[in-house]
């Protein structure tokens, strides 16, 4: 964090990094190609859509969102389960002389149907919250989000933001890989 | 779109960022273009030739421009109808369920009915959504968000009738375990309650998964709300007369709390994606046990007619069915009374749900077969009783209706012209949807009506308060889709996007047909391996 605030426009305002758009989808691969060899790790790029194959043009490692899910729910169907077994434990209902449901002394298939729907619940509970929290949102006000030409990232435009953070960021050098790459515009993000 | 004007269309063609002028379809056969048999060529996904920055008008404009003519007067015909429905249920819940049609013997009718039927007519959206995701089945970019947008509404229709079912309205919340003073907990071994669990799951899990799907493209409503607003200065578009706050604000903060923040990240992109898959897969047993619990609590049943192990399967292919035939019967006029939606939901769109229809409907013929065959053959005759009483007692005008329109009226579709024709399949889907609320009709009251002693026989017939809350329920159901197409994004924009030819980071950028699907060559088309 020390390097936040390195770098500052000619108004003082701190740079959150330098945001350069591109035309396409194959000029915005290709020029993630390049920054990702240039060693840079704090970047992004913005696309409307998800691009096939953006993962390894950037670098991205795989997720580890299935392993959070996978544990949400197990931890429904645990959950799902204890509650049936302990409810019925705790109010003895006798149907049709059936066992009252454990484990070991038998009768627990009578939860199978709950305990299922209780893990699907908590997985999908896990990847949605679980895809939030991994990617830092909801989080309602950004840098980028301030810089007007940035929203047609929505529509149809393609960006490559490296952020001043960055180990390797110099204002020049960035700017120049960058053009370089084949950007149509660039411009300073102010924090 | 017609908000292009004709000079900076050839100041962009001169420019070279426009398309040449569209083609219409070489081979008339193939209809608007993408009815190809050709397995060399790939029907185009999006129709003529649209850049990103037109689908994004075209679908933002469905919820930022003025609604079509005819939208407020339905929207009102529907929210009375479902303000009826909503009356009728009151008028229950002060007198109690003697107003319906119900008898010692058939206690349960309508009601349920209703539940089984909109609970299945659920089912299509969640298949779309995630059975055709895992099957990396493309088309379903065009139909996926109305579809599970559907889903949802079709759940809180269904949600209604168990609640209001249990005669004592105010003890619903007795449904849930919840603790209370008695210390009674509900009977787990009961079917009844393994479907409380399974609806509000399946209702709530639907409704993620809508959301999530919804997320990107909120965050592009928001996105052309707030770079409106930054244009316009202190002007623009205000929401009432009288009212001095401007309907771009409004849709910058509700769209932009709704959105989450998002911002187009690839990193997050590429979790997103992740949680769509997972989600997809986990929707994918989930609603295949949904509409088996339903079934559930007929089958564990020992009333005959209702105990037969052939009905999870058996109602899980109805409700893909029914629910098919409502996605149908809902896109179909949407696609002509909305301006270019028919570049998204082309003929081979619904030719493609037309077949669905057809397979689902061959399934549910076998079962409704195979039960008369398991009724013979089991030799129990009090089965064989209830069915023979189905076929051919006092309610086969209700079985004769169910076979026809849910076995027989789908064969035409064996007839490619039948089912790429638009008005051909909307009625053959509204037969359907009928049928498929006679099957669950017969089904309930049928294998009630005569049960054991002759001394129990009854007929069933419907108060006005049955048919009211049945129909209030379709008010309620239209109300909430009218409410969607006018609000949120009708179609899964950045889904759409990304299926298109241009999307590929591979794909060249001289542009012009060859990408489209038309005239394209066989090392452009395998470029984009899978997809999203």
């Amino acid at each position: 964090m020390a390097r936040t605030h390195l770098y500052v426009t000619e108004a003082g305002e701190p740079i959150h990094g330098i945001l350069a758009e591109f035309a396409t989808p194959a000029d915005l691969y290709h020029a993630s190609e390049r920054v990702r060899d240039a060693g840079y790790t704090k970047w992004d790029t913005f696309t409307p859509f998800p691009i096939h194959g953006m993962e390894e043009a950037m670098g991205i490692k795989r997720t580890k969102l299935p392993l959070l899910v996978a544990a949400g729910g197990f931890t429904g169907v645990g959950l799902a389960y204890l509650m049936q077994w302990w409810m019925s434990a705790d109010y003895h209902m006798v149907v049709q002389g059936k066992p009252y449901g454990s484990l070991l002394s038998g009768g627990w298939q009578p939860f199978v149907p709950i305990t299922f729907e209780l893990g699907i619940l908590f997985a999908a509970f896990s990847s949605l919250i679980g895809m939030l929290a991994l990617n830092g949102l909801p989080r309602w006000h950004h840098p980028l989000l301030k810089k007007e030409r940035f929203l047609a990232s929505s529509e149809d435009r393609f960006f490559v933001c490296i952020e001043a953070k960055d180990a390797n960021f110099d204002p020049d050098k960035t700017r120049a890989l960058l053009e370089g790459a084949g950007a149509t515009s660039i411009e300073l993000v102010e924090e | 779109m017609s908000a292009i004007h004709p000079d900076q269309l050839t100041a962009q063609r001169l420019a070279g960022m426009a398309r040449p002028p569209i083609e219409p379809p070489t081979d008339p056969s193939t209809g608007d273009g993408t009815l190809i048999d050709d397995p060399a060529k790939r029907a185009p996904l999006v129709l003529n030739q649209r850049s990103f920055k037109e689908v994004t008008d075209i679908i933002c404009g469905y919820a930022e421009n003025k609604p079509p003519i005819w939208w407020l007067p339905v929207f009102m015909l529907t929210s009375t109808i479902a303000g009826l429905g909503g009356l009728f249920i009151t008028y229950l819940v002060i007198t109690g369920i003697g107003t319906w049609g119900l008898t010692n013997q058939v206690d349960w009718a309508w009601d349920i009915t209703n539940f089984v039927f909109w609970i299945g007519i659920g089912h299509a959206g969640t298949l779309i959504s995630a059975i055709l995701c895992l099957l990396k089945q493309k088309w379903r970019t065009a139909v996926n968000r109305a579809a599970e947008a559907m889903t949802i509404f079709a759940v809180i229709c269904a949600a209604t009738f168990p609640g209001i079912h249990v005669g004592r309205q105010w003890m619903a919340w007795m449904l849930f375990p919840f603790p209370n003073s008695n210390s009674i907990w509900p009977n787990f071994k009961s079917p009844l309650l393994w479907d409380v669990f399974a609806v509000s799951t399946y209702g709530i899990v639907s409704l993620l998964f809508w959301f999530m799907g919804m997320i990107p493209d909120l965050a592009t409503l928001r996105d052309r709300a707030d770079r409106r607003l930054r244009h316009a200065g202190d002007g623009g578009p205000i929401l009432f007369p009288l009212l001095p706050v401007r309907t771009d604000k409004i849709r910058a903060y509700v769209y932009g709390l709704l959105a989450l923040g998002w911002r187009f990240s690839s990193r997050h992109w590429h979790r997103y994606e992740a949680a769509y898959l997972v989600l997809a897969g986990i929707s994918t047993p989930l609603v295949l046990s949904v509409h088996s619990i339903v079934s559930f609590d007929f089958a564990t049943s020992i009333l005959p007619g209702w105990h037969t192990t052939i009905f999870p399967p058996y109602f899980v292919a109805g409700a893909i069915f029914g629910g098919f035939a409502m996605v149908l019967m809902l896109l179909i006029p949407a696609r002509e009374l909305y301006p270019n939606m028919k570049d998204f939901i082309t003929l081979r769109h619904l030719e493609n749900m037309a077949k669905i229809i057809l397979v689902t409907g061959m399934m549910v013929g076998f079962a409704y077969s195979m039960e008369f065959f398991i009724a013979y053959y089991g030799g129990n005759p009090n089965e064989l009783f209830a069915f023979k009483n189905r076929a051919f007692g006092p309610y086969w005008w209700a079985y004769a209706t169910m076979v026809s329109c849910n076995v027989l009226s789908p064969q035409v579709f064996w007839n490619k012209a039948m089912r790429t024709k638009p008005i051909v399949i909307f009625f053959i889907s509204l037969l359907v949807t009928i049928g498929m609320w006679f099957e669950r009709f017969v089904i309930i009251v049928t294998s009630l009506h005569r049960t054991f002693l002759p001394g129990e026989w009854h007929m069933f017939h419907p108060s006005m308060v049955d048919i009211m809350i049945f129909v209030g329920s379709c008010g309620v159901f239209l109300t909430l889709f009218l409410l969607f197409l006018r609000f949120l994004p009708v179609f899964a924009m950045a889904e759409l996007k990304a299926v298109m030819p241009q999307a590929s980071p591979h794909h060249s950028a001289e542009g012009g047909s060859s990408a489209y699907g038309m005239g394209v060559s066989p090392l452009q088309v395998d470029a984009p391996k899978g997809g999203h």
